[in-house]
């Protein structure tokens, strides 16, 4: 169960910004060493991409685009409160971030699909 | 490295990585529509100077920003601490970075 | 409200790290506090328990424990803000060593305290005319937003940052620097700002706020913490901090 002294929004976006930093500095290797293996040819880069071309990779991708909207909105939350003079309601951005990761998130998916 | 010093490079890469990463999101948006296929990709980017900026600049700063986030995440959640974090920290932006530059060139060389 | 009828039940940590909770059934009445409450339990049905108080006003800081999962002072706490089934669960502080019961060891707290330079550094004595400090510049303002906390470790024990690194100096010990590195009276504001900025300092905050939300005094210190990493910044780059 959630500590009550954590429930609130701006732990919530730090959760956001911090799973989503860790799954996609995780996933850069991978992304880097597939990429890489156009220098074998462009077949090898083809071979990959129709593996990817699978469901589950689909859903994986459509993950990882979800997170780095979310880690670029989280992140831009944390500049806006260290460098810009403080406001009240700055809850909003979280709202922001949010629903900017579900735009994005869903625009992959009709696009994909 | 001090904290403030550390503090620099993150916020600094971030505000490098921030536009970058809405130029990479809008182009995954864009060119997902059909399927990838590497002719498709590698018609864009090789030979491209622009393309061989915006992704080796793209790989540096994240293979700077990545290490630093993952530091402060170990040192929060694990009892890993002292100089072999850091030395495994800059072990894995260079790893990182070694990665990324192959994979830039890999699309990019004519 | 049915004063002097209805019962609350109040479960009371007993113990030290190992321990466990005790209920008691405390009458409810109209405008009580908590610390009304953890007060009727000690006088009437457990003689042992521990606790800290002092000024039951809000001034001195000393009755803060964990009410229903928050950190809370408890002497401005109402029981029927926290508790609306009737039902409160009391711990010590988070973040803090525990003595017995309900009081924690504060030292830690204290000592970061000292580690931010949170004291005072005077160029004058006594025998000088008063400083004449203007209210208006926006250094005195930013000093004035953080000045009137009561140390009473309420965000100490809110903040996760201090739960998962135990070099973190914390919320209430950055926000006293950041009133110091504003303070013009201050003979070594460079010297707050550098005790600020070294390891386990304000560089720590990952802004999660937990602080701001808790503060009972109503200070901002995620804020303040920020106004230090931003101070820091241009003292690195001008060539004052390592």
């Amino acid at each position: 169960m959630i500590r009550p002294s954590r429930n609130h929004p701006g732990f919530w976006a730090f959760v956001a910004h911090r799973v989503s930093g860790v799954a996609l500095a995780l996933f850069l290797p991978l992304h880097f060493l597939a990429l890489g293996l156009a220098l074998e040819s462009a077949d090898a880069l083809d071979r990959m991409l129709a593996v990817a071309d699978s469901p589950a990779f689909k859903v994986a991708e459509w993950g990882l685009v979800t997170l780095l909207t979310i880690h670029l909105g989280a992140g831009l939350r944390v500049m806006v409160l260290e460098f810009l003079p403080w406001r009240d309601g700055r809850k909003g951005l979280i709202g922001l971030g949010a629903i900017a990761a579900v735009v994005v998130g869903t625009i992959f998916l009709l696009r994909v699909g | 490295m001090t904290p403030a010093r550390l503090f620099l490079a993150q916020r600094l890469t971030a505000l490098i990585l921030a536009p970058l990463v809405l130029v990479h999101l809008a182009l995954i948006l864009f060119a997902v529509e059909g399927g990838l296929s590497a002719a498709e990709i590698l018609a864009r980017t090789r030979g491209s100077v622009g393309w061989a900026a915006f992704y080796g600049l793209f790989v540096l700063v994240a293979a700077i920003h990545a290490p630093i986030g993952l530091r402060n995440v170990v040192h929060e959640h694990t009892g890993w601490r002292g100089r072999s974090l850091e030395v495994a920290m800059v072990a894995l932006g260079l790893l990182l970075a070694g990665l990324g530059a192959r994979a830039v060139i890999a699309v990019v060389a004519p | 409200m049915d004063a002097g009828h209805a019962s609350l039940s109040v479960e009371v940590w007993r113990g030290r790290d190992s321990g466990a909770f005790e209920t008691y059934a405390v009458p409810q009445r109209a405008n009580q506090t908590v610390l009304d409450v953890v007060t009727w339990i000690q006088r009437h049905a457990a003689p042992a328990l521990a606790y800290r108080f002092a000024c039951r006003v809000g001034v001195c800081g000393s009755c803060a424990m964990t009410v229903n999962g928050r950190p809370r002072w408890t002497c401005r706490t109402h029981v029927s803000k926290v508790a609306s089934d009737g039902r409160l669960r009391i711990e010590p502080l988070r973040n803090l060593p525990r003595i017995k019961d309900l009081a924690v060891d504060l030292t830690p707290f204290f000592e970061k305290w000292q580690r931010a330079q949170g004291r005072f550094t005077p160029t004058a004595s006594r025998h000088d005319p008063l400083a004449p400090v203007s209210p208006e510049t926006p250094a005195r303002r930013a000093a004035d937003a953080g000045i009137e906390c009561i140390n009473c470790a309420v965000c100490y024990a809110a903040c996760d940052v201090v739960a998962w690194d135990d070099g973190y100096l914390g919320p209430a010990a950055l926000n006293r620097a950041w009133t110091l590195v504003n303070d013009e009276r201050d003979g070594d504001r460079r010297g707050v700002l550098r005790a600020a900025s070294a390891a386990g300092g304000c560089h720590s905050c990952h802004s999660h706020g937990s602080c701001v939300e808790h503060c009972p005094v109503g200070i901002n210190p995620t804020a303040g913490i920020a106004g230090l990493k931003r101070q820091s910044l241009i003292d690195l780059l001008g060539g004052a901090l390592p």
